[in-house]
């Protein structure tokens, strides 16, 4: 359970994080998004303690990081892939994290197969490509077999096999009743892993609501439609709650009509349908869509909201 | 791909394990061993090649010649080493982002500092005194061709073969803690090179008056007091009080250090 209490991070006259309050249940896998800027890796930082923030506090299990005692009991975390000496193992990285909190040699032996690094463990972690970086990152949060797990970007540089292990083992994680916090732009692989979405934008919480909610809410389904005639179809669909657009071909776009409605308008115009398809929202658009006026960096293209 | 197996051990962070995680970080870096065995090496080999230099060229007044001071001439070199490694402990840390995870596993931060200054300087200690020793012995005998040795049992000779070894821990350490607080290695060994050369050259520009008074408390002419047999008086500070100033001077830096990283985010 992480809990934030008007959380606030100003860096030199900015704010970095504004006055977040939230909570991060157990046993679901928590999607935290937000665009680049946003202050998502400022507040996982606050959260374990590497930065103070300005005013409004968090907690962890019920207590500040700082105050627990066995703190890779209480949390694991994955902040940014590469934080390990390039001339030490991964095993003697490992160890050393183990060795602080009295961890025995075996739950390093253990992690590192777990991740699937065995072969590589003893090499220098400098010759490690992102995706192992990754994995080791993963090792070291899983190494205290901690209660709550928060991984900043951890699909990264992983292949379609290793993304596919990372959402197993978060879901597997959440079953066994492990608060896990995970912030990804990777938005379809999101919208397959987590229950639970916490948005913020600009430092500020947009949204905290559940992923089916956040899709039926802030999604806006679509239609896709083939036919003959576009332009005149297009002017029949027409009206105060529809948008329509030209797509590729002879294919229209259609938002605010059901495919029985569309189907039933054409029909009756005698228009021909060569293909009539609903198009579920996706994270992806619904998130776009929340977030349009908090993005902080944007690259300047005309028109980029088609 | 199995999934993570559970663990039950106790695992409560104390002071002494911290203190187990430092030495398998400083073991387990090769460049840290290199450092380490580079120390070593000049303290013993420059010692035994500045002898034979001066047993080739034996001096003309055999009365002032410091046979102390030539064996242990090494020290003079292994000291940036030593010190810069120590500066490379701490912000070889920050450059690589290892801290987070440091910190993560040591939230109370300071105990990570100690750990650190602890491992270091014990380590340092039990290289450092034997190397000291070796090179004495080794210098001595190589001096002894023409005659120009001194013997361990004679005033002054251990205290002075211990203070180096202890000389060199201090300036690893202060070079810790100059890291600690700048957290840049360019910065770090900038002071570090900085307090060891500086303070005697602006002492130079002071009246002759307070000068030389002055001039024993600058960090170099105090630390090394500890290795002369018998230390001038006016040029310097008795031996260990000496020493005892530049461990001040460390202290400063190793207090200053743990300020900061109390007080600074990660």
């Amino acid at each position: 359970m992480i809990e934030a209490r008007g959380l606030t991070k100003r860096y030199a006259g900015k704010l970095a994080v504004d006055g977040l309050t939230f909570a991060v249940r157990p046993g679901v896998v928590t999607g935290f998004l937000g665009p680049n800027g946003a202050g998502k890796s400022t507040t996982m930082r606050m959260i374990i303690g590497l930065d103070a923030p300005t005013s409004g506090s968090v907690t962890v299990n019920g207590k500040p990081y700082r105050a627990h005692t066995a703190p890779l009991r209480e949390v694991g975390a994955l902040l940014e892939a590469r934080s390990i000496h390039p001339g030490r193992s991964a095993y003697n990285h490992l160890l050393a994290l183990a060795r602080t909190s009295g961890i025995r040699r075996s739950r390093v032996d253990d992690v590192i197969e777990a991740v699937g690094l065995g072969g590589a463990a003893r090499r220098r972690a400098g010759k490690f490509s992102l995706g192992m970086g990754q994995r080791l990152g993963i090792a070291t949060a899983l190494l205290g077999d901690p209660r709550t797990v928060i991984l900043d970007e951890p699909l990264n540089g992983l292949d379609t096999e290793g993304i596919r292990w990372v959402r197993s083992l978060l879901q597997e994680l959440a079953a066994e009743g492990r608060t896990v916090f995970v912030s990804s732009h990777l938005m379809n692989e999101m919208a397959l892993t987590a229950q639970h979405l916490i948005v913020i934008g600009k430092g500020r919480l947009i949204a905290d609501t559940t992923m089916v909610q956040f899709l039926t809410t802030r999604g806006r389904s679509v239609v896709r439609v083939r036919t003959t005639h576009p332009d005149a179809l297009a002017a029949r669909l027409r009206g105060p709650d529809v948008e329509v657009s030209f797509a590729s071909g002879e294919a229209l776009t259609v938002a605010g009509l059901t495919t029985d409605q569309i189907g039933v308008i054409a029909g009756t115009a005698g228009i021909t349908l060569l293909e009539l398809a609903a198009q579920q929202a996706s994270l992806e658009e619904a998130f776009m869509e929340l977030t349009r006026d908090a993005v902080e960096y944007r690259a300047n293209t005309v028109g980029a909201n088609r | 791909m199995t999934a993570i197996p559970a663990y039950t051990g106790e695992q409560r962070v104390t002071q002494l394990r911290v203190l187990a995680s430092e030495w398998t970080k400083l073991r387990s870096l090769p460049s840290t061993v290199w450092s380490l065995l580079t120390t070593l090496v000049l303290v013993v080999g420059f010692g035994i090649i500045y002898s034979m230099v001066r047993v080739a060229r034996p001096p003309a007044d055999r009365s002032t010649f410091d046979a102390m001071g030539v064996s242990l001439s090494g020290v003079q070199l292994a000291q940036f080493a030593i010190g810069v490694l120590g500066v490379l402990l701490m912000t070889g840390e920050y450059a690589t982002g290892s801290i987070r995870v440091s910190l993560a596993a040591v939230p109370k931060r300071l105990e990570l500092l100690w750990g650190k200054a602890v491992t270091f300087g014990l380590t340092t200690l039990v290289l450092c005194v034997p190397a000291a020793l070796v090179a004495f012995v080794a210098g001595q005998s190589v001096l002894s061709a023409e005659n120009l040795d001194i013997g361990l049992g004679e005033p002054g000779v251990a205290r002075a073969v211990l203070g180096s070894a202890l000389f060199l821990v201090a300036v690893g350490l202060l070079g810790l803690g100059l890291g600690g607080l700048l957290r840049n290695t360019a910065g770090g060994i900038a002071a570090l090179f900085g307090l060891l050369f500086a303070p005697q050259i602006l002492v130079g520009f002071l009246p002759e008056s307070v000068s030389d008074h002055a001039y024993k408390y600058v960090p170099a002419a105090a630390g090394q007091a500890v290795m002369y047999l018998e230390p001038d008086p006016q040029y310097s500070l008795p031996p260990w009080i000496g020493l005892g100033v530049f461990c001040l001077y460390t202290a400063v830096a190793l207090a200053l250090a743990a300020w900061q990283l109390r007080r600074r985010d990660a």
